[in-house]
């Protein structure tokens, strides 16, 4: 069902950014399907129907993290649109904000009208500079046909949406430091509880969600929590933007269904392997979700079935490694990347993330000694669910992956006689 | 006393601050436009930023040196930052930084005694089905070669 696609409409036609490509394509019909026919209660209970995950990273359902904002408060809510896309290996954002930027302003919009928010921001990444500008020329043509702002479509209901920078910080794409740093300050994880759906941005309830995961709600209010769950699974419903990169022939952004098989999506719609090149292992959910070998691939790519096999969908950028990529040199840029993104506030991340990074970088430089893989597992131990937030494990779980699973040739590769 | 800012950039900075719940808010888009203009961020726009936004010199030098974007001395006229993570890695960003540190005469970190350029590395671009890539200023590059590389530095010249 090519035409159900969320996305594909969009991605790579010029000028499909617009507002009038967008409305030619039906857009703005599920905001005002929802602000003029729905109650904010019967949006939220399609979305909680509709089992979406998250697709930053975590998988949490999108309805659910609505409900935990408390309906009475005396303090104005917020939206934070997760627009940071760090996670080394994803790049699926970029498509939605620099093809369908309207797409995501649609979601946004039915999202506040749903949790009773007036003000929403899309914090994103400072490298994204390029595509912020396009995105705040898209803001700016919904606020001129009312589909933003005071009265939205003449509905009574308010949203002001404001596109806010980062400025280079993996960490900040972890939710509360995320709020940490759209309030001027360094992106420092909170510690939770509370969580940011009482206690958010400036002290007030917040809904925190990524692009690609409110870039799916016009769809399910348009069509119907059933459309969503048929397109993917029961409980991990739609398709998802997977990312292939690395040594593939056509790497890439694909819609597919959630629980399209690992093993297709690299080797059907990424083309396989470039020529010459045998598989060896795959990243299959961003950096920091644990490495499958090449014999592990035959698993259906859902949120479930990836935790399951001891890694994780994450943020559902898959990266494939070739046979002539040593691991450790993939260990090297693992490490080297967590201990430069360290926040630094909690010691065992801090330290244990340099750490790590010196004994991979002594081993690859050839000065590699007995008992150094131990040693990196001893540390990566140490960091893992000893901090206050998820970067510790991030950082910890891919180094024990590689580790584990490859650790004959990471011998081989290190401790010559 | 001279104004550290331009008027038109002050009146630009006092309305973003203007846009916020709270002026603090706007510190990391603030310090992106004064960084515009004056190509670095040194103390005395930090404590100017800090005047105009209500918080303390310390407080914005805590911000300035947590995020990678925000430089403290000058750089050159075109910022090379190279990808050096796992994709960009495994399709050869390597050998496009050697190239470039030979073709340019510069070390990582190293900007030319002309100014115009500085080369550094840099994390994850959000690129990785163009890798290898890199970034010169705002602008994205992908599918390096030597060649592309060639052709990059002549549409810079």
């Amino acid at each position: 069902m090519a035409e159900a696609k969320t996305f594909s409409r969009a991605l790579g036609r010029e000028g499909g950014w617009s507002i009038e490509a967008y409305l030619q394509a039906g857009g703005y019909r599920a905001a005002r399907k929802a602000l003029g026919e729905m109650t904010p209660a019967a949006v939220l209970d399609e979305v909680k129907k509709a089992s979406l995950r998250g697709r930053g990273g975590a998988g949490f359902p999108a309805g659910l993290k609505w409900g935990f904002v408390p309906a009475k408060t005396d303090k104005p809510k917020y939206l934070c649109v997760n627009a940071d896309e760090g996670e080394p290996g994803t790049f699926k954002d970029r498509y939605i904000l620099g093809h369908d930027p309207h797409l995501l302003i649609e979601g946004a919009l039915i999202a506040s009208f749903a949790v009773g928010i007036h003000r929403a921001f899309v914090y994103i990444r400072g490298e994204y500079e390029n595509i912020a500008r396009r995105l705040e020329a898209a803001v700016a043509e919904a606020v001129e046909r009312k589909f933003l702002g005071p009265d939205v479509f003449g509905s009574g209901f308010a949203l002001d949406l404001q596109v806010h920078r980062g400025a280079g910080s993996y960490i900040c794409g972890e939710e509360t430091a995320l709020l940490e740093s759209l309030e001027g300050k360094r992106g420092h994880p909170r510690l939770k509880p509370p969580f940011p759906a009482s206690v958010g941005l400036f002290g007030a309830p917040t809904v925190i969600n990524n692009v690609e995961t409110l870039a799916n709600i016009p769809g399910i209010i348009l069509h119907g929590a059933a459309w969503f769950t048929d397109q993917g699974l029961p409980t991990d419903g739609g398709t998802r933007l997977f990312g292939v990169s690395g040594a593939v022939a056509r790497p890439g952004v694909y819609e597919l269904p959630v629980g399209t098989p690992l093993r297709d999506i690299i080797f059907t719609h990424a083309g396989g392997m470039l020529p010459g090149r045998q598989l060896k292992a795959v990243i299959p959910g961003g950096l920091s979700a644990p490495v499958l070998r090449a014999d592990e691939i035959d698993l259906p790519m859902c949120c479930d079935a990836l935790v399951r096999a001891g890694s994780m969908l994450g943020s559902g950028a898959v990266i494939v490694i070739d046979d002539r990529t040593p691991i450790l040199d993939v260990l090297l840029r693992v490490a080297r990347f967590y201990a430069h993104e360290s926040c630094g506030q909690c010691t065992p991340c801090r330290l244990g993330t340099n750490w790590i990074r010196k004994v991979v970088e002594r081993m690859a430089s050839g000065g590699g000694r007995p008992g150094d893989i131990d040693e990196l597992a001893r540390l990566a131990s140490g960091i893992k669910g000893r901090t206050l937030c998820p970067m510790g494990d991030a950082a910890a779980l891919p180094v024990l992956g590689l580790v584990q699973k490859f650790r004959s040739e990471l011998e081989g590769a290190t401790c010559r006689p | 006393m001279k104004d550290v800012f331009s008027a038109d950039l002050r009146r630009r900075l006092e309305a973003l601050a203007a846009k916020y719940p709270a002026k603090s808010a706007a510190l990391l888009p603030a310090l992106h436009l004064v960084q515009a203009e004056a190509g670095f961020i040194g103390p005395a726009e930090e404590e100017a930023v800090a005047g105009l936004l209500g918080v303390t010199p310390l407080e914005v030098r805590e911000v300035v040196t947590f995020y990678t974007m925000f430089r403290r001395t000058p750089a050159g006229r075109y910022h090379l930052q190279v990808c050096r993570n796992v994709t960009c890695s495994l399709l050869g960003a390597d050998q496009i930084l050697d190239y470039l540190r030979k073709k340019l005469g510069l070390a990582v970190g190293e900007t030319s005694a002309d100014g115009r350029f500085t080369l550094t590395t840099v994390e994850c671009l959000g690129e990785c089905e163009q890798a290898p890539c890199l970034m010169v200023n705002f602008d994205h590059y992908g599918n390096l070669t030597e060649n592309r590389v060639d052709e990059i530095l002549r549409e810079l010249a």
